[in-house]
This record gives C-alpha cells, sequence and structure tokens, in this order.
C-alpha cells in the first residue's frame, strides 16, 4: 500500500556539516535522499522501512567534478546528465558515459546521482561495474573526518557494504590514465532506457607486443555484488588471445558468476550471454593494438 | 514512531509554478506530482505508474525534466516548475502542441504532457535534434496508443518550424 506522508519526516539541513552531525547524533535513523530515484520508489510501494528522511539533494559539497593531473574526482551528488555531460568523462572514461546514457530515461538521469547508485547497492546497476573496471576509490565522510576506500572492496553482499551509518559518499576517484586502453561496455536488456540490466558489462584492456598486458572485466546482474572477473583476469595475462584462450575464458567466466532466475531473466540465458560478452569482448582487444 | 514526532507535520513551501510563485502547505514527503494536482488543481500533469518508469508526470523542475511522482515536496521548494498549464501562450498554443495536434501524437492523452515537457526539455538543449535525439529524449515516456512515430514526427515538426 501507498506510504502516507504524515507519517515521514524530510529535513534539508543545506550543509555537509550539518547532515553529518544529523547522521552521527542518531545513527542509522536518517535515511539519506538524493534524487529520490530509488528511495522514492520504495516509498510510493509502502516498502521504506525508514521514517525519518534528510535531503542531500543539492548539498554543494556533493557536487562538482574536478580534474587534476592524475585522477578525476566526481561528486556523490553527480547526476547521470552531468556525467553525460562533461567532455573530459566522456573523452577518458567512456565506460561511464555509457551507464549514465543506459540508466533510466532523461527524467531520471536528471535526478539519479553517482553516489546514490553506489550505496542502493543493486548487482544490477548499470554504472558499477565501470567504477569497478577503473578501480575507483571512494572518499567516505563523517564527522569523524573521510576516509579513502578502494571501491573493489566497498560491496561486501547483497546490498551490504563498507559504509558506517554515519558515512556518506563525499567523493568517487578515478585514476586517469586509460588512454591507451580499448574500453568496452554492453548492456543486454529489453531495452536501454527504463529496462534494468540482464546482464551488463564494463571492460578495458590493453595489449602490448601481441599479449594481454592489463585487463579489467566487470559484470552486472550475475552475482549478489557487482563482480570483477579477477581469475580470469590474472590468467589471461601476459597471453596473446588465441581461440583456446577465448575458450578457457568462457568457460571461466561461467564458473565465476552466480547467475539466478527472476523476473528479467534466466540463470541458463545469462550464464550463456555472459561469456559470450567477455569472448566478444576480448576478440575485440585482440585486433586493438596499435602499430607504431 | 514518537521519535519523529518533532520533525513530523506540514511545512510551507515556496515555488514558482509556470511562472506565478505559489504557496503551499504540504507535508514534506508529499509528491510533487501530488502537490502539482491536488494543492494547485494542475491536474494536466498525470500519474501513469508512480514509481519513476512511465513519465506521465515528468514537470520541468529549473529547466530540466523530472518525474514529479518521484519528488518529495521539500525538494521542490524554491525551484522554478513548468507544467503543461504553462506551455501555451494564453489560448496560443506553442509549436509542440501544435505539432502534436496535427500529426497526431496524441490519443488517450496521458501520455502527452509529460511527452510535451520532456520534448521542451530537448528542444531547449537541441533545437534541431536528429531522430535518434528524438527517440533518446522520449524514451523514458511510454504511449500505450500510438506506437510512438506520429510523437516523434511532432518533435521532428515542431522543431523544424521553430525559427532557429
Amino acid at each position: 500500500m501507498r506510504s502516507d506522508p504524515a507519517d515521514f519526516a524530510l529535513i534539508a539541513p543545506g550543509t555537509l556539516p550539518a547532515v553529518v552531525s544529523l547522521l552521527a547524533d542518531e545513527p542509522g535513523q536518517w535515511l539519506p535522499i538524493a534524487g529520490g530515484t530509488d528511495v522514492m520508489v520504495q516509498y510510493a510501494a509502502g516498502k521504506l522501512p525508514a521514517r525519518k528522511l534528510v535531503s542531500i539533494w543539492n548539498l554543494s559539497e556533493l557536487q562538482g567534478i574536478e580534474i587534476s593531473p592524475d585522477e578525476i574526482r566526481i561528486g556523490a551528488g553527480c547526476t547521470y546528465t552531468e556525467l553525460r555531460e562533461h567532455k573530459l568523462i566522456a573523452e577518458e572514461f567512456p565506460l561511464l558515459v555509457s551507464a549514465a546514457r543506459w540508466t533510466g530515461g532523461i527524467a531520471n538521469q536528471n535526478r539519479g546521482t553517482l553516489g546514490g547508485n553506489i550505496v542502493n547497492a543493486s548487482p544490477a546497476a548499470d554504472s558499477l561495474p565501470a567504477l569497478l573496471a577503473y578501480e575507483a576509490e571512494l572518499i567516505l565522510v563523517s564527522v569523524r573526518g573521510e576516509r579513502r576506500v578502494p571501491y573493489l572492496d566497498f560491496h561486501t553482499g547483497y546490498k551490504k557494504m563498507q559504509l558506517a551509518p554515519d558515512e556518506l559518499i563525499r567523493w568517487i576517484c578515478i585514476r586517469r590514465g586509460f588512454s591507451e586502453y580499448l574500453q568496452c561496455a554492453r548492456k543486454v536488456g529489453a531495452r536501454d532506457a527504463q529496462a534494468i540490466a540482464k546482464v551488463c558489462v564494463a571492460a578495458l584492456g590493453r595489449l602490448r607486443g601481441g599479449v594481454i598486458e592489463d585487463v579489467r572485466i566487470a559484470l552486472g546482474s550475475v552475482a549478489p555484488v557487482p563482480l570483477r572477473l579477477t581469475e580470469l583476469e590474472e590468467m589471461v595475462k601476459g597471453k596473446s588471445i588465441e581461440p583456446e584462450l577465448v575458450d578457457l575464458a568462457r568457460k571461466t567466466t561461467a564458473a565465476a558468476i552466480q547467475p539466478i532466475d527472476d523476473i528479467r531473466s534466466t540463470a541458463r540465458y545469462r550464464s550463456a550471454v555472459t561469456g559470450n560478452l567477455v569472448a566478444e569482448f576480448l576478440e575485440q582487444l585482440r585486433g586493438s593494438e596499435k602499430t607504431a | 514512531m514518537n521519535n519523529t514526532s518533532e520533525n513530523l507535520g506540514k511545512c510551507e513551501l515556496a515555488l514558482t509554478v509556470n511562472g506565478k510563485p505559489e504557496t503551499v502547505r504540504v507535508y514534506p514527503m508529499e509528491r510533487l506530482l501530488d502537490v502539482l494536482r491536488h494543492e494547485l488543481g494542475l491536474t494536466g500533469t498525470k500519474e501513469g505508474c508512480g514509481e519513476g518508469e512511465c513519465g506521465s508526470c515528468s514537470v520541468l523542475m529549473n529547466g530540466k525534466l523530472v518525474n514529479s511522482c518521484l519528488v518529495p515536496a521539500l525538494q521542490a521548494a524554491g525551484t522554478n516548475l513548468m507544467t503543461i498549464e504553462g506551455i501555451a501562450r494564453g489560448p496560443q498554443l506553442s509549436a509542440l502542441q501544435t505539432a502534436f495536434l496535427e500529426c497526431g501524437g496524441a490519443q488517450c492523452g496521458i501520455c502527452t504532457p509529460g511527452m510535451i515537457l520532456a520534448s521542451c526539455q530537448l528542444l531547449d538543449k537541441k533545437p534541431k535534434p536528429t531522430w535518434d535525439d528524438i527517440r533518446e529524449a522520449l524514451s523514458g515516456n511510454l504511449c500505450r496508443c500510438t506506437g510512438y512515430m506520429q510523437i516523434f514526427d511532432a518533435v521532428m515538426a515542431a522543431a523544424q518550424r521553430s525559427p532557429e
């Protein structure tokens, strides 16, 4: 049943210090809400456990994209639209732009935020495989100060993450330097807009001297958390991409994922398609080395 | 629920709707959609799915397309909103409205206000859109009648007719 707004509190303290002290004073009591594209859906369905919400929408400390020579820092409050429209992100981090383009439709992209996508922690989220592939780091903030955590370790289980009840994500940091990488993103879904992925993949890699020098493959919708195929990556590094290797990669992928049957797809389909997407990426990588 | 009592209750909200300053007294978690329809009587904004999937309740908030069913009222405080009621200039329909009429872009009409506002944002950003731009701009707005082609035609016609 629909929620009754009279049962809910929502306040907008307006500054980051005010929000984090509220979170610290009553840990676990206040649910931060940014663009509401996930929270309001739960609310509409009467399934929002929280009764007290604190708005972090438009909080200036969570806005903006900062660029330094080594890394970019994306404010957790950046919307998908802001990501899509940022020139440097489009040039250097196309996996993120593809993911932003596939998330919801324009209205949801205008409101949904990257930080929100991370803490909503859906294993099917479009942008999370991209962050895994880029080995992003998160800067978390609380009254205790800031700490920087690798995104690779952030999700510890289905909807579980390394975020204390008094913390917010402030920045998503990504090291630069992928200009020589082949970067590929694919979403398999009923359609790009609105539909949630059956399987999505974000991958990047670089060949040198005909062998794989570096490779990172990340998947969505095939495990309780967004997944990096680290075992496969280690296995193929230093090798040239021959048909046997591609076959082996397919098998290793199937063993690494834990797809399920659900409303959108079946475990069997997801397993087959994921293997195909990994194989397709490796085939593309094979032909990607630029001759000097 | 007792511990939230100090924060419960209605709040006063000032916002600009279709160029007109408005003040309403609402619960902060009331959906902007309900504020528009019930408090301000602007029933042109439609509720479809109520969960951000269909785009029927689309309005422009500070010029940006949003699903008003997913905006808590408090977050609309101080914003400038445009609903379908604000698109025409008095009796003079906008180019988009005229094109929707001429191309048969509206049938049952439930998706139409959202389609027109989504098209407004598109033409605002890209006055001369491609067919793909139009399809993408309207990809979050579902229509169960037209099959979309007449809608896309209407947006293209409006774009071609506009002076710039």
